[in-house]
């Protein structure tokens, strides 16, 4: 079994044009729908409360809400979680009374109206606490970014580097775009996931940029187009087979991980969908705009070098 | 021709074995246990210990599984929940308050593979369930408490040594005297800097005022916040071993907060309220009218009193007036008495405290005090020592019929009634038991289906070359397991995820590999070295990209906290693990099915299509 059977070059380059201008657009809007709607910040972020509760029937939100609503607790908001017997409640921070108290008055409220409810879980971060972990995540994400460009920039050059991490923080801000979109929740292990693809997408981008190098060397005739282009299709279905594997992996976690990793998922296969369409094709046609040459990349190297083929080929 | 050297096989050998071997505890289910430890140091854990425990459960006619004994106490296993609550009453009961008689749950895995570190994956919180707590230490407190305690120390040492002073107040976290002229602000200021190397002095004047500012130098700050937070450190710890958890993990993060993590603990509410609580200190008279006490023990106290007992078991009664209390002590250390070189607590009051203690000495000397810790109510004696003179400028000490081990404890349990600062929990995670098995499931399940649905795509779409990649998968992910065993690394949610997704990720060298292959075939390389050139044109691209990705799992890992951290581990650790899998073991399983053979026409690797033959074929 083989699915790509392809038997020309396809010019990819020869549309980089429209495909930036996608690539434009849909960041664009993602950035339009950050500023706009801005990301519905989890209680790890925050600040705040959440209650996981669990009855031995199904919940009734709307008493659930009933209950805490004469509790005067500010903003709060009751969802159902998971199964249909549980319920997950949201409390904003209030000055002056502790996660303890808080959590501990609600249960005695819930279990006052309906005895079979059972805590299953209680999180609580503290406004300082919360402003941490963002500065946190932010500094990870920086130190990300650097980390790979100066690698990048080591093993090939500074044009593919930046082609590559412009590209793939182009993916990242995609997928906070859908966060912001459909106000999923942005917790911490969307943010691992979100780190996460951007160091699985750079793959791509390294794969793609390894067979230029070797393509600059081999096809000593061909235009910086052509060589691009054949290093995009030669790799195309590696890039395709790779990715829906571990597409697979992560659509076992959406539908078997359970609620809690639910939104760290999704931001896994959003990820790895767009990380295919951007290393293919927007990080290549950066490097091509930035003015790639065969000068560039051609040194003498013992790997990949000529010198090795010849010895291989009998 | 794709022959692979001995010492890789061997390598690859050994490392199959230790993968094995520390995964297997894994497989074994855990059996309910009770464990017994404690946390005074005078007491050892022994044989002896264990022959009064098993007799005790014998006595009960309560059947056990086995024990087991090592340093962090004895363990013994039931059949079930129900044998063991029952057991852990009766040997609660049977021990004493000394011992800390905990539930636990204890891998049924064979002894050899314990004894040799073979242990099951740690489970963090979000997976076995429990409690996490992040507390935060409230510094300012701790300081301004340091600066009452210098203003009583300088206030006395002023008199002591007749310096006249105008006034003395604490400003912030300083303390600022007032005085008439230069020459008493000089003479302070030689006096105070010469006994209390701590702070740092200024001068200020302003008109025909002359100020002397005192403040603590920096490090002497930082060495009473470090304080605060061990102190802090230690009560929690007091207070947790009540609670009776087997594994309680209680440590510093940072310059400011105390992480504790109770796992396995049921009722949260409980252990919120004893880890939160305030513990008060009290010095009441005792009455020690011996018919009063006959008549208390027989039951009849007398009105006004209470009938306490001892550390050492002895009665005393107390009256039930409260003369000073916890909050006038500003510290209590272990030391020895200058005179006699006995062992002693010295305590330092701070000023009301200290005119409160000087007016009681004067007035009752020749009379026993109580010092009471009262902890939810249930109060204890900690010392009751004789007043022998009387006490002025807030330092006291108490000396007398005690070790230097009891002192340690008198002085910690003082102090536990005045915390070294005010504490306030910043973080709390807390998972019931019931969810934690819940996620261990889900979590499997995602790993297990998502391996199904791989391998089967793999195999179909490479042929044989799909099995050898399914089967170094497998062994990635025996080893990653063996890993995680071996370093007790927290496994928590988003780490079984990291599992799932690794084998996702390691999927890929795989795959490059076997394309590389085909690619090599399609230019019409032979059999040989098309597997040869392969593996040695892939190997470079994987390290690459591995080596990206290494590095979002490191940034992950130093930034992150929780149950992002266990993903960034397992992260880290699959991504080392896929690369030896992918390279060494894969290319083993290659050279071991085709590098025997001499003449190798085709290698089983799924079609591979070839545009000069479609063309030829008419296609």
């Amino acid at each position: 079994m083989e699915f790509f059977r392809i038997r020309t070059v396809i010019p990819f380059m020869k549309h980089a044009l429209v495909f930036n201008v996608i690539s434009l657009v849909t960041f664009l809007l993602a950035v339009l729908f950050l500023v706009t709607r801005g990301l519905s910040l989890g209680v790890d972020f925050r600040g705040g409360t959440v209650i996981e509760i669990a009855y031995s029937h199904p919940a009734d939100l709307a008493r659930v809400r009933n209950v805490i609503d004469k509790m005067n607790l500010g903003e709060f908001a009751v969802q159902s979680f998971g199964s249909s017997n549980s319920a997950l409640i949201r409390l904003p921070l209030k000055e002056g009374l502790s996660s303890a108290q808080l959590s501990e008055r609600v249960m005695t409220e819930l279990k006052a109206d309906d005895a079979t409810v059972s805590q299953q879980r209680v999180e609580f971060v503290g406004p300082q606490v919360g402003k941490e972990l963002y500065e946190n995540g932010a500094l990870a994400l920086l130190l990300v970014s650097i980390g790979i460009v100066a690698y990048l920039a080591l093993r090939f050059e500074w044009r593919f580097a930046v082609s590559a991490i412009a590209a793939n923080l182009h993916d990242v801000v995609i997928i906070l775009g859908f966060f912001a979109v459909f106000q999923w929740e942005f917790s911490l292990p969307v943010l691992a996931a979100i780190l996460a693809v951007l160091g699985y997408s750079v793959n791509e981008s390294v794969v793609i940029a390894d067979r230029i190098r070797e393509n600059f060397r081999k096809m000593r005739k061909a235009t910086v187009p052509d060589v691009i282009n054949g290093a995009i299709t030669s790799t195309l279905s590696r890039t395709i087979i790779t990715h829906g594997c571990t597409l697979m992996m992560v659509l076992s976690i959406l539908f078997f991980g359970g609620e809690t990793l639910h939104y760290f998922a999704l931001a896994l296969a959003i990820g790895i969908c767009f990380g295919i369409y951007s290393s293919a094709l927007v990080m290549a046609s950066l490097v091509m705009w930035l003015g790639v040459s065969r000068e560039d990349l051609v040194r003498p190297d013992k790997r990949t070098g000529a010198a090795a083929r010849e010895k291989i080929l009998p | 021709m794709n022959r692979y050297s001995a010492w890789k096989y061997v390598l690859i050998g050994v490392a199959l074995f230790v993968g094995i071997v520390y995964t297997l505890p894994n497989f074994f289910p855990e059996v309910p246990a009770v464990q017994v430890s404690t946390s005074k140091a005078n007491i050892k854990i022994d044989n002896s210990t264990l022959q009064t425990v098993e007799a005790a459960l014998k006595a009960a006619n309560i059947a056990y599984r086995g024990e087991t004994i090592d340093p962090t106490g004895i363990k013994i296993r039931f059949a079930d929940g129900d044998t063991r609550l029952k057991a852990k009453d009766v040997l609660q009961q049977k021990l004493g308050d000394d011992y800390i008689v905990a539930l636990n749950q204890v891998s049924s895995s064979p002894r050899w593979l314990a004894s040799i570190g073979a242990l099951p994956m740690y489970l963090g919180l979000d997976l076995r369930g429990g409690v996490y707590f992040l507390e935060q230490v409230d510094m300012k407190a701790a300081l301004d408490k340091a600066a009452d305690r210098y203003l009583t120390d300088i206030r006395s040492l002023l008199r002591e040594k007749k310096v006249q002073y105008a006034g003395i107040a604490r400003e912030g976290q300083n303390v600022v005297i007032r005085f008439r002229t230069a020459a008493e602000r000089d003479k302070a200021n030689a006096e105070i800097s010469g006994a209390f190397p701590d702070l740092a002095l200024n001068g200020a004047d302003a008109g025909d005022q002359f100020k002397l500012i005192a403040g603590l130098k920096p490090e002497a700050q930082k060495r009473i916040q470090d304080g605060a937070v061990l102190q802090n450190i230690t009560i929690l710890r007091n207070r947790v071993n009540e609670l009776g958890v087997a594994e309680p993990i209680i440590q510093q993060q940072g310059a400011d907060r105390v992480v504790v993590q109770l796992p396995g603990v049921q009722d949260t509410a409980r252990a919120k309220d004893i880890l939160g609580r305030q513990a008060t200190l009290e010095i009441r008279m005792v009455n020690d009218d011996p018919g009063a006490l006959e008549a208390a023990i027989g039951g009849q106290p007398a009105l006004g009193n209470d009938l306490f007992t001892e550390r050492n078991g002895g009665r005393l009664l107390v009256k039930r007036q409260v003369v000073l209390t916890g909050d006038r002590i500003n510290d209590a250390q272990p030391g020895f008495d200058g005179r006699t070189n006995e062992p002693a607590v010295h305590i330092n009051l701070d000023a009301t405290g200290a005119r409160i203690f000087k007016e009681l000495t004067r007035e009752n000397v020749g009379k026993r005090m109580a010092i009471v810790l009262v902890e939810k109510g249930k109060a204890e004696v900690i010392t009751a020592p004789v007043i022998r003179e009387e006490i002025g400028g807030g330092r006291v000490q108490i000396s007398g019929k005690m070790n230097t081990r009891e002192a340690n404890d008198i002085a910690l349990l003082m102090r536990a009634g005045a915390l070294a600062a005010p504490m306030e929990i910043v973080e709390e995670r807390t998972v019931g038991p019931s969810l934690g098995a819940e996620n261990i499931q889900k979590g499997f399940d995602s790993v297990l289906y998502g391996f199904i649905v791989l391998s089967v795509f793999i195999c179909v779409y490479y042929g044989l070359m799909g099995i050898i990649s399914t089967i170094s998968l497998v062994v990635n992910l025996l080893l990653l397991i063996a890993i995680l065993s071996m370093l007790q690394a927290t496994l928590t949610l988003p780490g079984i995820a990291a599992v799932a997704l690794t084998l996702g990720m390691a999927i890929d060298a795989n795959v490059l590999i076997n394309e590389r292959i085909r690619e090599e075939l399609r230019w019409g390389d032979t059999p040989h070295a098309a597997i040869k050139a392969g593996y040695e044109r892939a190997w470079g691209t994987i390290l690459d990209s591995n080596v990206t990705t290494l590095i979002a799992g490191l940034a992950l890992l130093i930034f992150g906290s929780g149950p992002v951290r266990g993903f960034a581990v397992v992260h880290c650790l699959g991504i080392l693990t896929s690369m030896f899998s992918a390279v060494f073991v894969s290319r083993g399983l290659v050279a071991l099915v085709y590098g025997g053979r001499k003449k190798l026409d085709r290698i089983s690797i799924g079609q591979v299509w070839k545009p000069a033959a479609a063309k030829a074929a008419g296609q």
